[in-house]
């Protein structure tokens, strides 16, 4: 084992991240995809950190988990205020500038 | 936390590493394809929150044991929180809507992603298939968190220093979004409730409370009025109409044949 398997577990993680964002109609649930295409991509990070025996990978991944977690609050409170006024978390239903 | 990182800093991989491997990848798999399957929300966070856990010790496995604790500290325990706060207060019970309004994007989503996944494992495999790893025994000599500090506070300092712009501005965003202001005439007083109460028209007494009779206790009874009328006044909103089935509103049998 190599740890290039660490690798094709990320992209796995990426896929499926990114087939639930294009499946799932409910905006948390969305949401949680990215998110865990966003831990995928850690992964991927660390892996290389330790490839490459530098620790540069780590702390970016360090800076991708603050960028998410900013990512998280103004994401939640955007879909608490869609709800608020349309009573509604499904994306399908935020489709005003559609027309 | 010192002694497992040491034996795990190596660059080779260890047969612990490859055991606790081969026991964390399927369950982080399975929380994720769980999480695209499930049909509740709540499901969906949750194994979700169980892929982050087993991706932390994954971290820990690869000689970061910083990173990995901030994983299991700031997702699982923070971010995964904010989810399940915000689903309680919002889609609860907002199920997905099998409604396709594309046709046929499913599956073609789901080709998408077949195909990404091939190609992302195939150039993985042809590109660093059998790389070896240099490892972070170098890196790590003073510690990993030392090790960090040292690279975070010198040479991404800047950076690091940004982040506390991004983060003020989240702040006072989701501040802006969430808060709704209340103006002062907006909300009626007790005057105006009891000019409401006693308004022509209106009884103003308490509503009557749904049935407690001798043959029903439950709140989805609706009152009697005098004329005998059912009142829907008496039932919450909430509560679901029943009706009876004629076979639910046979006599038992349990009084012994004296019931008519």
């Amino acid at each position: 084992m190599t740890p290039t398997y660490y690798l094709v577990l990320a992209a796995a993680l990426f896929t499926i991240g990114a087939v639930g964002v294009l499946v799932r109609r409910n905006a948390i649930v969305v949401f949680m995809c990215v998110e865990l295409m966003l831990n995928a991509a850690n992964l991927t990070l660390v892996t290389f950190s330790r490839i490459n025996g530098t620790l540069d990978g780590q702390i970016m991944s360090f800076f991708v988990m603050v960028v998410a977690a900013a990512e998280v609050v103004i994401g939640l409170a955007i879909i608490m205020s869609i709800y608020r006024s349309r009573r509604s978390a499904s994306v399908d239903d935020a489709n005003l500038l559609k027309y | 936390m010192n002694l497992l990182a040491d034996a795990l800093a190596s660059g080779t991989v260890t047969t612990g590493e490859a055991v606790t491997f081969w026991i964390l990848a399927p369950i982080a798999l399975g929380g994720a394809i769980g999480m695209v399957l499930a049909r509740s929300a709540v499901h969906s966070a949750l194994l979700l929150a169980c892929t982050m856990l087993s991706l932390g010790v994954l971290y820990m496995l690869q000689s970061g044991p910083f990173i990995g604790f901030v994983q299991i500290i700031v997702y699982t325990g923070a971010i995964m929180m904010l989810f399940l706060f915000v689903i309680m207060l919002v889609g609860r019970d907002s199920r997905d809507s099998l409604l396709e309004t594309l046709r046929g994007q499913r599956l073609a989503a789901i080709g998408l992603g077949i195909g990404m996944a091939l190609l992302l494992c195939t150039g993985l495999a042809r590109g660093i298939g059998s790389v070896t790893a240099v490892g972070l025994d170098e890196a790590n000599a003073n510690g990993n968190v030392q090790g960090i500090a040292a690279d975070l506070f010198t040479k991404y300092v800047f950076a690091f220093e940004v982040t506390s712009a991004l983060l003020i501005t989240a702040a006072v965003g989701a501040m802006l979004l969430a808060h709704v202001e209340r103006r002062k005439g907006d909300r009626p007083g007790q005057k105006e409730l009891s000019r409401l109460r006693f308004r022509k028209g209106n009884y103003p007494g308490p509503k009557a409370g749904p049935g407690v009779f001798a043959t029903s206790d439950s709140v989805a009874t609706p009152a009697l009025l005098p004329d005998g009328t059912e009142s829907e006044r008496s039932i919450s909103p909430v509560v679901p109409v029943r009706e009876l089935t004629p076979a639910e509103a046979a006599p038992k049998g349990t009084d012994g044949g004296k019931r008519k």
